[in-house]
C-alpha cells in the first residue's frame, strides 16, 4: 500500500500544499449576482473588449492568472508548473493563455470538474517534490460554450426547465509548498460514472451519480460523516442534479442535507433564464476562488469538501445518442490554523 | 374579418406546434422539420388548399405554408412539363422565400454582429 | 458503488426524470398562439395591402420576402432571439422564424469568416427543413399525381 493512500482512491498529504493566492474575473451578469461585489474583475460586456468571445474567454483567464500570481507577489519563473483547462475544443483557452506565460504547461480537460482535477495534480506535483508552487486555473464562457454545444446565440429558442446556465468566468488559484493560507488535506479523485442520461438538458442528473460515488468513497476512506465538514459545495449540479445526488446518497445512508451547498446554485439570483442553474468551468472556480477560499483563510470555514462536477460529453456523441459519462473529484480543504487547532 | 382569421389559425397551428414541442421533449429543428412535412402532406390531401382559401397568410406564413406550396408548385408544373416538372416546381414555387433567405441573411451577417 | 447494471440506470433515470420541473404547457401554448397569430396578422395585412395592386401568386410570393426580411431583421438588432425565449414556436414556425435560423447561424459564424463561416454554415437548420421540405412534397406529388391521379 502507498504511505499517502487511504481506503479505495483517497490520498492525504503529511505536508499539507497552501493556496497561496485566488483570484476570479467573470462577465457582467455573474458581476449583478449576489456574489457581484466579491470578485475581482468584473467585464463590462461578454467580449471584454475583444472582438471575439472565444479571444474574450482567453483575456479573462490571463487576467485571472495574472492576479493569482500579483496576489502572491510571484514572478512566472517562481512558477514550476501551470495546469488549467477550459470547455471549448482542444481547449484552448488553456493553451492560449499559456501562451503568454513562462511557466511549463499542462492541460486539463475534465469538463466543469477541471478545477479539482487541477487542484488534485496540483497538490500531487507539490506534496511529491516536484514543485514550489503550481498555478491552477479554469475558464468557461457562456456564449462560447452556447455555440459549441447548442445553437447561435442569436437563434430564438425557449430555454428547458432542466437544463444549466454555462457561467462566464475565469479563476487562478496558487498552490505552493509554505506560505499563508487555506490548505489541501485530501484529494479523492472520482471514477468516471454513467447512468445511462442521454438529455443533453440535464447534465446535472449525468453528473449526480458521480458525485455521489466520489462522496460516498471520500467518506468511506476517511472514517468521516458529512458532519466533519462544515460545507460540501458541489460544483454544478444545478437543482435537478442535487436533489438526484442527495436522493443517491440518501440510499447509501449518508444525509448530506445539513451541509450540502451547490456553486451552480450560488452565482445567481432567481433568474427565470438561469433554468436548473449555473455551470461551466468557471463556475465552482470563481465561486471558490470569491467565496469559499476567502472564508476558509479567515477561519469562518473550518474544513470543506469542494467537488467540482464534469459532463464528459460532446456534441457529437450527443447527436449519436450515446449517454453522458459525469466524473466528480473531492478536495478537502481546512482553514490555515487547522493543524494547531486545540482538539 | 379574414385578418382575424389569419390572426386565429396562424395562432393554433403555432400553439400546437409548442404542445407537440413540450409533450414530446424534442428540439425546435425537428418540429420544424416535421410541420413542413405535415403542410406537405395535408396539401396533398387537399386539405391545406381550402385552409389557405379561408385564413390566407395565417396559413401560409407558417412553415406547414411553406410544404403546401413546395407540393402546389410541384403539382403545376408536373402539369406543365410532365414528370420532369417534379424536379422545377417545387423551389419555383417558393423561390421568393428562399432567395429572400440568402440576400437578407448574408445583409444581416455583414451588417449586424451577434450580441450573445 | 459498483458499475451500474441495466435495471439500475433505468430506475435513475426515471428518478432523475421526476426531479425535473414541469414545463409550463399551457402558458407555453398560449404565449406561442398569440405571438403567432399576431406575426400571421401582419403577414395579411402585408398581404392585403400588396394584394389591391398585383395579382394574387405575385402578392403572396412578395409578403413572404418582405416577412423574411422582417425576421431577418430582428434577428440582426438581436431581438427576435428574445421573441424566441418568449415565445417559443410561435417565433419558431412563422416564416419569420425560417429567416432567424439562417440568420443567427450566418452572424454567428462570421468570425470564422464569410465563406465557411457566414455561407457554409447559413443553413445549419434552415437546410433540414428545405430537404424534407422538398423531399415529402415529391412523395406527395408522386402520389397524388401517379399513384392516386
Amino acid at each position: 500500500m502507498a504511505p499517502n493512500r487511504r481506503g479505495s482512491s483517497t490520498c492525504v498529504f503529511p505536508k499539507m500544499p497552501v493556496i497561496v493566492s485566488a483570484a476570479s474575473v467573470v462577465g457582467p451578469r455573474e458581476g449583478k449576482g449576489p456574489l457581484g461585489p466579491l470578485f475581482d474583475l468584473v467585464c463590462a460586456d461578454t467580449l471584454c473588449g475583444e472582438t471575439s468571445w472565444e479571444k474574450a474567454e482567453t483575456k479573462m483567464l490571463r487576467q485571472a492568472v495574472d492576479l493569482a500570481e500579483a496576489k502572491a507577489g510571484l514572478e512566472d519563473a517562481e512558477v514550476d508548473f501551470f495546469l488549467a483547462g477550459d470547455l471549448l475544443n482542444q481547449i484552448i483557452s488553456s493553451s492560449f493563455t499559456a501562451r503568454d506565460k513562462d511557466i511549463p504547461f499542462l492541460g486539463l480537460y475534465g469538463a466543469c470538474s477541471t478545477i479539482g482535477e487541477a487542484m488534485a495534480l496540483g497538490s500531487f506535483l507539490i506534496s511529491g517534490g516536484f514543485a514550489r508552487n503550481v498555478l491552477v486555473a479554469s475558464s468557461s464562457h457562456h456564449d462560447t460554450a452556447e455555440r459549441q454545444y447548442r445553437y447561435p446565440t442569436e437563434f430564438g429558442h425557449q430555454r428547458v426547465p432542466s437544463s444549466q446556465w454555462t457561467v462566464t468566468a475565469a479563476a487562478a488559484l496558487l498552490l505552493s509548498a509554505q506560505g499563508e493560507g487555506p490548505k489541501v488535506e485530501a484529494v479523492t479523485v472520482g471514477r468516471v460514472m454513467d447512468f445511462g442520461i442521454t438529455d443533453a438538458n440535464d447534465m446535472g442528473s449525468a453528473m449526480a451519480p458521480a458525485f455521489a460515488d466520489t462522496v460516498w468513497r471520500h467518506l468511506i476512506d476517511l472514517g468521516r460523516s458529512p458532519g466533519d465538514y462544515d460545507a460540501i459545495f458541489s460544483g454544478d449540479l444545478g437543482m435537478v442534479g442535487s436533489k438526484a445526488a442527495l436522493h443517491l446518497l440518501k440510499k447509501r445512508g449518508i444525509d448530506l442535507k445539513e451541509v450540502h451547498h451547490d456553486t451552480g446554485l450560488m452565482i445567481y439570483g432567481m433568474e427565470p433564464e438561469i433554468c436548473s442553474g449555473a455551470s461551466g468551468c468557471g463556475c465552482v472556480a470563481s465561486v471558490f476562488a470569491a467565496k469559499i477560499y476567502p472564508e476558509l483563510k479567515s477561519g469562518k470555514l473550518k474544513r470543506v469538501l469542494l467537488v467540482p462536477t464534469g459532463a464528459l460529453h460532446s456534441p457529437t456523441t450527443c447527436q449519436q445518442a450515446e449517454s453522458i459519462p459525469g466524473i466528480a473529484h473531492a478536495v478537502s480543504l481546512v482553514y490555515p490554523g487547522w493543524e494547531e487547532r486545540e482538539p | 374579418m379574414t385578418l382575424l382569421y389569419a390572426f386565429l389559425v396562424g395562432g393554433t397551428l403555432c400553439a400546437l406546434a409548442q404542445i407537440v414541442l413540450d409533450l414530446t421533449k424534442t428540439n425546435p429543428a425537428f418540429v420544424m422539420v416535421s410541420a413542413v412535412s405535415l403542410g406537405a402532406v395535408l396539401s396533398g390531401l387537399g386539405l391545406y388548399g381550402p385552409l389557405v382559401e379561408f385564413a390566407g397568410a395565417g396559413a401560409t406564413t407558417p412553415l406547414l405554408g411553406f410544404g403546401h406550396s413546395l407540393v402546389t408548385g410541384m403539382m403545376e408544373d408536373v402539369v406543365r412539363l410532365g414528370w420532369f416538372g417534379l424536379f422545377t416546381g417545387g423551389l419555383r414555387a417558393t423561390a421568393s422565400g428562399l432567395m429572400a433567405a440568402i440576400v437578407f441573411g448574408y445583409l444581416m451577417a455583414v451588417l449586424f454582429n451577434p450580441k450573445g | 458503488m459498483t458499475r451500474p447494471r441495466t435495471r439500475e440506470k433505468e430506475e435513475y433515470i426515471k428518478l432523475a426524470t421526476s426531479f425535473h420541473p414541469p414545463r409550463p404547457i399551457l402558458r407555453n401554448a398560449l404565449l406561442a398562439f398569440l405571438v403567432g397569430g399576431a406575426i400571421c396578422t401582419v403577414a395579411q395585412v402585408i398581404l392585403g395591402v400588396l394584394s389591391t395592386k398585383l395579382p394574387r401568386v405575385q402578392a403572396q410570393a412578395m409578403t413572404s420576402s418582405i416577412m423574411v426580411f422582417l425576421g431577418a431583421l430582428l434577428t440582426g438588432l438581436g431581438v427576435y432571439d428574445e421573441i424566441g425565449r418568449f415565445a417559443g414556436m410561435g417565433a419558431a414556425l412563422p416564416i419569420t422564424g425560417f429567416a432567424n435560423s439562417v440568420v443567427s447561424p450566418a452572424m454567428e459564424f462570421k468570425r470564422e469568416g464569410f465563406v465557411l463561416g457566414v455561407s457554409a454554415r447559413m443553413f445549419q437548420v434552415a437546410g433540414p427543413v428545405i430537404v424534407y421540405g422538398s423531399l415529402s412534397a415529391l412523395i406527395v406529388t408522386i402520389l397524388r399525381v401517379y399513384v392516386f391521379g
